[in-house]
């Protein structure tokens, strides 16, 4: 083998603060030479903080690191590059329409004045012969697969000379097939002794089909670790979540009823474009709460989408109380079906109208049950002062500017507009991230009257408390799919983890 | 007139035409492509045209020499660029609305400086004659090629190699493909952003400069019939492409030498409307290759046209 060798990296004692707030608490991880790493956490978990720091993007509080056994001071990321560690990102840097071989040249620190293709070409094209794997150099990188690109991505480190790498989430935006070609090519150079990697991942799939030690982050901390032969799925998810008790179900009334939403062969393409979402069936009934539990960017997002008119969807029948469903503004109103989708100020609101006008999207221009030709300034005002007594909502006045408002309140108006009326079906996503502690318990407790009053319910939530404390019936999602399957009561976290990890049987 | 020549003088005239007229579309269309592959337009482009126009016309007449006219129009052009690219360099400003703004400064300040040179006389850029070897007049007329003509021609093919293959022009190219890409790269953007702008704005000084001291060949307030404006529709049609930049400034150059050739074989039925040609091309154009689906191809990602 030509060229430099794998490094081993090492952190010790690794603690970033940003105020009060510890990111990164006392992490201490090595990476041996020519290991493949991987680093498991959910989000938030500290890992980013933790490839950053390595990375000089930020400066550690406290804690040192060894880079081939010699302490390394990383004050900038060029300084991390400098000592042969190299980082690729969750998306490309690569610039799409520059061919492969111009992005590999200019992203040489030394790139000459005026480059001499012949020469550049040859020597590239020797570099690729080195490699175990290929990408065509004359193309332009808009024109390659995702795939493709990940290659690129890598190639683009070792021809820069890196020799420890840290992959965030390299697999996110790949298929399935390419992300096992793309890890096994990783694999390869790891036990050639080519590089080290570190690789931020959220899939166990991954961990056990690739990697030889892992590492596990809970908020902040280092929870365990080991090597890849000797933990198993739920060891992992144990050491993810914590472990710990899970909120219990909150208390309920009411019995279920008929089936308000049916799902049937639902497809549709992800954001990606290259997967699909595949929904075979899903049913929610009156008077319960179904809960989708899984981990970002498995679906869930484009599930939301589907159902709220904004993703078109290829196959498959959507009901509403036994009637074909298409998500339009006369159907809505008609089965009283209503949303709080995530991220609520771009989903469901006009951010620079008022909050009184906001609060009447779902009323402005009906009367009773007529439509109405002129709108009621008196009537839109009365009605959103009412609800703004009503849902507690914090605001100047009611002709600020809805984005004016803070999070919890934008989403307190939001769901205070969704749930006026007769309500026969909530969807709902995220409904309380980022939220403090009492307009979480506030939300979370009107979502559970609407069900008790009889409202079907269903709940899209990366929040595995939030599902555990809300839901009659949990399903999983993984991958586009729901793989899991079950009342809540009877649910526990090993098996909801291996289900949320992609494990499928 | 050698009347021998029959219906064969219009295409003689008009490729005479198309390389008397192309010229400052050439110019104005190269440095904004050029400014465009960074991943920014200037829209002021018409208005640095006809101050190109103006100072240059005023310096070669105070000091009888047109090269020092192009130099001085060339560097008025580049400080406009200039400002329009630290003026688009703060945050939050819209380089298309500060283009329009540029425009209307330099048609202003143009007309405003402009007033005590319009009756004077200055020398002409020289030609360079390639018709000697017929006598027939109206070839050799047609032949008649200026020097910026060919300086452009090569500036074209100039700029093509900068950005295949030189490290400038690929750096050009990432920037204005994409500045996440450039800022991971230690690169910054609006530093080379404006830099590009002022490149550009000196090509398209040098672009009204020909105007005023070869053809029309004099300084007057209607003297740009919109070509700085009709080049950045061109630099469209041409795919951002500096070699495709001169392949379209010829075609708009010798759309815009057909009206004047019809009238002087006497036509003289709509001629205005031949006047319009190179208008209705560019509409022509524009409609031609856009496409309400998907993104045009070659299109520099970080333009705020394109995004």
């Amino acid at each position: 083998m030509t060229g430099p060798r794998a490094i081993g990296v090492e952190t010790l004692h690794m603690t970033m603060r940003f105020g009060a707030f510890t990111a990164l608490d006392d992490c201490s991880i090595r990476i041996a030479p020519g290991s493949f790493h991987a680093l498991l956490g959910e989000n938030g978990a500290g890992k980013s903080t933790l490839v950053k720091c390595m990375m000089g993007f930020y400066h550690a509080t406290a804690g040192e690191m060894l880079v081939d056994r010699r302490e390394a001071r990383i004050t900038d990321p060029k300084a991390a590059h400098a000592l042969g560690l190299g980082m690729v990102y969750q998306h490309f840097t690569l610039v799409p329409s520059l061919t492969a071989a111009e992005n590999l040249v200019i992203s040489r620190e030394d790139a000459p004045q005026i480059i001499d293709w012949r020469s550049e070409r040859a020597a590239l094209q020797d570099f690729m012969d080195r490699m175990p794997f290929q990408v065509p150099l004359d193309q332009p990188v808009r024109a390659l697969a995702a795939g493709e690109k990940q290659k690129l991505e890598i190639l683009k480190q070792l021809y820069l000379g890196r020799r420890f790498l840290i992959l965030d989430e390299p697999t996110s935006v790949l298929t399935p097939d390419e992300a096992d070609e793309v890890l096994g090519h990783v694999r390869q150079l790891c036990r050639d002794g080519e590089i080290s990697v570190l690789m931020i991942t959220h899939k166990f799939r991954e961990v056990t089909a690739f990697a030889d030690e892992v590492s596990v982050l809970r908020r902040g901390k280092l929870v365990g670790g080991g090597k890849v032969c000797d933990l198993d799925h739920t060891d992992m998810a144990a050491l993810m979540m914590g472990g710990t008790q899970l909120a219990r179900p909150a208390p309920r009334s009411g019995t279920v009823g008929a089936p308000v939403l049916d799902l049937h062969n639902v497809t549709a393409r992800d954001r990606t474009g290259l997967k699909d979402i595949r929904i075979d069936a899903l049913t929610v009934h009156a008077g319960e709460i179904v809960g989708i539990a899984g981990i970002s960017g498995n679906g869930q997002m484009e599930l939301m989408e589907i159902l709220t008119g904004q993703r078109p969807r290829q196959t498959g029948k959507i009901m509403v109380k036994g009637t074909p469903y298409a998500a339009r503004r006369n159907e809505a109103l008609r089965h009283n079906v209503r949303f709080l989708p995530e991220e609520t100020l771009q989903n469901a609101c006009a951010p620079r109208m008022s909050v009184a006008e906001n609060m009447a999207f779902r009323s402005f221009d009906t009367n009773g049950a007529r439509p109405r030709f002129w709108l009621s300034g008196r009537d839109i005002r009365a009605r959103a002062a009412d609800l703004v007594r009503q849902f507690k909502v914090k605001t100047t006045s009611l002709d600020s500017p809805i984005a004016a408002l803070s999070g919890g309140n934008i989403q307190r108006s939001v769901l205070a507009r969704e749930l006026s009326g007769q309500v026969d079906l909530l969807i709902i996503s995220n409904p309380c991230f980022g939220l403090d502690f009492s307009a979480v318990a506030d939300i979370r407790s009107r979502i559970m009257d609407a069900r008790n009053a009889g409202t079907a319910v269903l709940i899209m939530s990366e929040d595995l408390d939030e599902i555990m404390e809300l839901t009659d019936r949990v399903l999983v999602m993984s991958e586009g799919r729901i793989t899991y399957d079950t009342p809540t009561s009877s649910a526990d976290i090993g098996t909801l983890g291996h289900f949320m990890g992609g494990h499928a049987g | 007139m050698d009347t021998d020549l029959g219906l064969w003088v219009i295409p003689l005239a008009i490729l005479g035409g198309a390389i008397r007229v192309s010229t400052p579309f050439l110019f104005v269309s190269l440095g904004e492509a050029l400014t465009e592959r960074s991943g920014r337009i200037n829209l002021g482009l018409e208005g640095t045209l006809v101050f190109g126009a103006m100072s240059g016309y005023a310096l070669a007449y105070l000091t009888g020499s047109p090269w020092l006219g192009v130099l001085a129009a060339a560097l008025c052009g580049a400080l406009f660029g200039l400002l329009h690219g630290v003026i688009c360099s703060l945050p939050r400003v819209n380089d298309i609305a500060v283009g329009i703004a540029m425009m209307i400064l330099g048609l202003g300040l143009a007309f405003y400086f402009g007033k005590p040179f319009v009756q004077p006389v200055a020398p002409d850029l020289p030609a360079i004659s390639f018709g000697g070897w017929s006598d027939m007049p109206q070839i050799r007329a047609a032949l008649e090629v200026n020097v910026l003509f060919l300086i452009g021609a090569v500036l074209a093919v100039g700029l093509w190699w900068l950005l295949r293959a030189t490290r400038i022009g690929l750096i050009i190219r990432v920037v204005g493909d994409s500045t996440d890409a450039a800022r991971a790269m230690g690169l910054r953007p609006a530093m080379i952003r404006t830099c590009t702008t002022a490149v550009g704005g000196a090509f398209a000084g040098v672009g009204g400069a020909y105007l005023s001291l070869y053809y029309p060949g004099s300084w007057n307030e209607g003297i740009s019939s919109g070509q700085g404006l009709m080049a950045v529709a061109l630099v469209i049609f041409a795919r951002w492409n500096p070699l495709a930049c001169f392949g379209a400034a010829l075609l708009f150059g010798g759309a815009g030498a057909l009206g004047p050739t019809l009238q002087s074989v006497g036509i003289s039925e709509g001629y205005y409307l031949f006047f319009a040609a190179p208008y209705v091309l560019t509409l022509g154009v524009l409609i031609a290759t856009s496409s309400p689906t998907r993104a045009m191809t070659g299109a520099p990602a970080e333009l705020s046209i394109t995004k």
